[in-house]
């Protein structure tokens, strides 16, 4: 029974996708298709509570055996941290579709955008429930495509494309790299499961291989969580439409990264490197995210670099790993979750109703929006970790837990809170309490009860967990917590502790914090003057321009656009690796038969190939040349047929015949046989010729020495009748034994088959574009063309056209 | 481009049945003996290649029935979904099904590979008409 509550929720999100194209169609205004759609997540969440709460504290697992040769198990495993995560994803994610319909409005492509979004969800619902590590990285992978298509739904414009890229490239390299630790990891421990893994504990930590499997793994987690320095393209994807950035950017996706860490933690934490590892890399993205939002105007921006902020302290916290510390980093992903979400969604109604997000022009919307206006209060004080908001009590446990650590941690947190109740003040309170600078876009009404009872919802469950957090710390913050640790930690959360140190560190904070949201302005021109411009995101743009400076470069060598050439780089290629491999290998000069071994007719047919051979490269007129290679496949077939392989003599005299007909329509087409070639290229032709045909010679004579194991041949031999009914052992082998073979083959056939067509149809067109507009490759291989095509030209003669036909007519009239 | 003679078309006439036939035969013939789906499809190819020089792209292709390229992926599909049939047995991936039929040899014996060779078959009539049609039908 849990055990399909627990599997069924996937197949409930995969099966919205479709219905939300199909709504669509059907004419649904947007706001009536969210609060539809919204049932989808909501009917998840429920089923999963109940799978939850009837499995009393243990852990719910299912397994379908996928690919078991690869250990590969459709396997779900749902405990205290994916029970956590699993709440965020969903009951965020219903808010989030509500929230949708009304900010997307009259948006056209609105079906595709849900459809995008339950992807997304279904995704990372997988990534969270997955215990096998490798389906793990599937939906890992899957979360970074859908993120990249959702930030990158604006694609008329340029800089959503490029956030887009930049996202997909960062999380996506990252996601490789966490794959080889994956698979490193599984190699060591014997298993993909994580649930098998984390038995293990940390008897792993021995093994040479750890420290190659841990770097990895964080790479992969921290491009994913934007930790510093991946931190760049986080607040670059706010180009994605608000309920996104609320929803993957803040809420989800880039807490999968935290999540791996968390789940991981019982066999890879406590050892030196990772506490330094993770928990520097944690504290150095507070510090620069921390120091970046102060110079931000942007509503979004602000939120996004306060978010890096948070998951930075969420790493930190997992890094230092102490029972207090993921204690508070259990409560702190939940009270981030619930305040950065009301803001975000806070955000996008005040641009949706105002038609900016800069902060600086924005004031006195508390008449305007008031329901607006308290959602965002609340957040706002949840955030700055004022009593009596949940807020307050993850920042407390937030300040214990570096109080714990050391002095150097503590200041770390202390920096990092100073400039969250700095990003408070600008994003909850600013635009609603500060006096309007100057007039607004639109004049700012409430925004519709779609996008005001998400926010609002949100920041009074907040308020609420603030009150009485006894319930949420006893079903959901102790068991996170326990997952993370991999022991039980008992939770109880009370609001008041008393005057404790990390109080009175909470007073200085709000305190210092106030005044620097008060003198914002001054602040902001300061350090935008300081501004660095060396940072990673000036890495990552130089390092792709240098990609695709590389990627320039190649093209002109290997693809100059002539036929002859290609063909010379594909032979050359070949002649000289296998060539090389055979030369190490030792080859058999001496041929392994005597003369006397050789019948005369065999004898006969090789003096035929032999000269039509040199017929087919000596005539002067094209029909010749052609019969001459006829005879040559013809003589080809004979041999087969000779030497026992009567199926491949049939398909040889098949092909030829074949080849008449396509020769019979080519043959009108193809220009005038004549040749062109100097005659230095006709000898270096000549030499590829022979080297190519002595190393299939060769090859052939070593092919025949090697014993391949016997069992093979015999197996096939002896079951051909018996297993697959039929006689004929070679096509037994194609359709049953191997058929897996030929269906690749037959699919790459049919794929040229479409490449063929392509090229014959759309001949014409292309001529036209590039007659317009000559592309790189015909630039860099027209000198080529014209070089060979006209002999008689010297090199001082300018080259008279830029359209290699006109180039090869010239040649041949002079 | 339709080549204008008497001779071709009658000889055509008589050719492309028997050559169709030849071709299925050459396909049922390939379970034990030389021949199946790929020789089968370049027969069959071969036999609308020469209708289509006879009497015209558009005419063979309205012959056929089929619009090529569909072909390629229709041939495609039956192989895949022949190797799916295993699966709902609770065998691998592409593991041969068999029924056993009343009638004389080789249709007495039924299978997902025979099934599988008609997906050969039919990509590889595609791939090939699809070349030759867009050879005959260029400008």
């Amino acid at each position: 029974m849990n055990e399909w509550l627990l599997a069924l929720p996937f197949f409930i999100l995969l099966l919205a996708i479709p219905l939300a194209l199909w709504m669509r169609q059907q004419g649904l205004t947007t706001a009536q298709m969210g609060w539809l759609l919204a049932l989808f997540p909501l009917a998840s969440l429920v089923m999963m509570g109940y799978a939850v709460l009837s499995a009393q504290g243990q852990p719910v697992a299912v397994s379908i055996p996928w690919a078991p040769a690869f250990d590969i198990s459709f396997s779900l495993y749902l405990d205290g941290l994916s029970s956590l995560f699993a709440l965020l994803i969903l009951g965020i994610g219903a808010l989030i579709v509500i929230y949708a319909g009304g900010y997307l409005g009259s948006d056209p492509n609105i079906g595709r955008f849900y459809a995008w979004l339950f992807l997304f969800m279904f995704a990372m619902l997988g990534v969270v429930l997955a215990d096998n590590l490798l389906m793990l990285f599937i939906f890992w992978e899957l979360t970074s495509l859908s993120s990249f298509l959702l930030i990158g739904y604006y694609h008329h414009e340029a800089g959503s494309r490029s956030a887009a890229l930049q996202a997909l490239l960062v999380t996506g390299g990252g996601g490789l790299a966490m794959l080889a630790g994956v698979v490193l990891l599984g190699q060591i421990g014997g298993t993909f499961e994580a649930s098998a893994l984390l038995v293990q504990g940390k008897a792993l930590q021995h093994h040479p291989l750890f420290v190659p499997v841990l770097a990895l793994i964080l790479l992969g987690a921290f491009t994913k969580s934007a930790q510093f320095p991946f931190h760049f393209w986080l607040p670059n994807a706010m180009a994605a439409p608000t309920p996104v950035s609320a929803y993957l950017h803040s809420a989800t996706m880039v807490k999968a990264g935290v999540y791996l860490l968390a789940r991981l933690n019982p066999i890879l934490g406590g050892h030196p490197i990772w506490l330094y590892a993770v928990g520097g890399v944690g504290a150095a993205t507070m510090l620069v995210a921390s120091v970046l939002a102060y110079s931000q105007t942007d509503l979004k921006r602000l939120l996004a670099y306060s978010t890096v902020a948070a998951l930075g302290t969420l790493t930190l916290l997992i890094g230092l790993g102490s029972p207090l510390a993921l204690k508070a980093a259990a409560t702190f992903l939940l009270a981030h979750a619930l305040y950065k979400g009301a803001l975000f969604l806070v955000a996008g109604a005040v641009d949706h109703e105002t038609g900016t997000r800069h902060v600086p022009r924005l004031g006195g919307l508390l008449r305007a929006m008031p329901l607006t206006a308290t959602a965002a209060g609340l957040a706002a004080l949840s955030m700055a970790g004022l009593p009596p908001l949940f807020g307050f009590i993850a920042k407390e446990l937030v300040y214990e837990s570096g109080l714990e650590a050391g002095p150097i941690w503590m200041a770390v947190a202390l920096f990092m809170g100073l400039s969250t109740v700095f990003v408070a003040g600008m994003t909850g309170v600013a635009p609603f309490w500060a006096k309007p600078s100057e007039k607004l876009p639109h004049s700012p009404h409430e925004a519709p009860s779609t996008m005001w009872s998400g926010p609002l919802l949100l920041a009074s469950v907040g308020l609420l967990t603030g009150l009485l957090p006894a319930g949420a710390a006893e079903r959901i913050i102790g068991p996170a917590a326990s997952s993370m640790a991999g022991q039980t930690i008992p939770v109880k959360l009370v609001l008041w502790h008393g005057i404790t140190p990390a109080f009175l560190l909470s007073v200085v904070t709000v305190v210092v914090g106030t005044l620097l949201f008060a003198y914002r302005t001054s602040l902001r021109l300061t350090l935008q003057r300081l501004s660095w411009p060396w940072g990673p995101a000036y890495l990552y743009e130089r390092s792709l321009d240098g990609l695709n400076a590389l990627a320039r470069f190649q093209t002109r060598l290997l693809q100059s656009g002539a036929l002859r050439y290609y063909l010379l780089t594909i032979v050359l290629s070949v002649v000289v690796t296998v060539g090389w491999v055979l030369l190490r290998s030792g080859v058999p000069w001496v041929l392994p038969l005597s003369v006397n071994d050789v019948l005369f007719y065999e004898a006969a047919l090789a003096v035929l190939i032999l000269g039509a051979t040199l017929a087919a490269i000596l005539s002067p007129f094209r029909l010749g040349a052609i019969a001459a290679l006829g005879v040559v496949g013809a003589g080809i077939a004979l041999i087969y047929l000779m030497f026992g392989a009567p199926d491949l003599a049939i398909t040889q005299f098949a092909i030829e015949a074949l080849t008449v007909i396509l020769f019979v329509l080519a043959f009108y087409h193809l220009p005038r046989f004549k040749n062109l070639s100097s005659p230095s290229v006709r000898r270096s032709d000549a030499v590829v010729a022979l080297l190519t045909g002595s190393l299939m010679t060769l090859l052939v004579l070593v092919a025949v020495d090697v014993e391949i194991s016997p069992v093979v041949s015999r197996f096939f031999a002896e079951n051909a009748l018996t297993k697959a009914y039929g006689r004929n052992v070679v096509n037994v082998i194609l359709v049953d034994f191997r058929s897996l073979d030929t269906l690749g083959e037959i699919t790459v056939l049919g794929v040229a088959g479409i490449g063929v067509y392509a090229l014959l149809k759309f001949r014409k067109g292309r001529t036209k574009a590039e007659s317009a507009a000559p592309s790189l490759a015909r630039r860099s291989a027209q000198p080529a063309q014209a070089a060979s095509a006209a002999p008689a030209l010297t090199p001082s003669v300018p080259l008279p056209t830029d359209d290699p036909a006109e180039a090869s007519k010239g040649g041949e009239a002079s | 481009m339709r080549v204008d003679s008497l001779i071709l078309r009658t000889a055509v006439r008589y050719l492309f049945p028997l050559l169709l036939t030849f071709a299925v035969f050459v396909f049922l013939r390939g379970h034990n003996d030389p021949g199946g789906g790929f020789v089968a499809g370049l027969v069959a190819a071969a036999a609308y290649g020469l209708y289509s020089i006879a009497y015209g792209a558009e005419q063979a292709r309205r012959v056929l029935g089929v619009e090529t390229r569909l072909l390629i992926g229709i041939g495609l599909a039956i192989a895949l979904l022949s190797g799916l049939a295993g699966l709902t047995s609770g065998l691998p991936f592409m593991s041969g099904l068999w029924i056993d039929l009343p009638l004389p040899s080789p249709l007495n014996k039924i299978g997902t590979p025979l099934l599988f060779d008609l997906g050969v078959f039919l990509t590889v009539l595609g791939v090939t008409l699809t070349i030759i049609f867009a050879l005959e039908e260029v400008e």
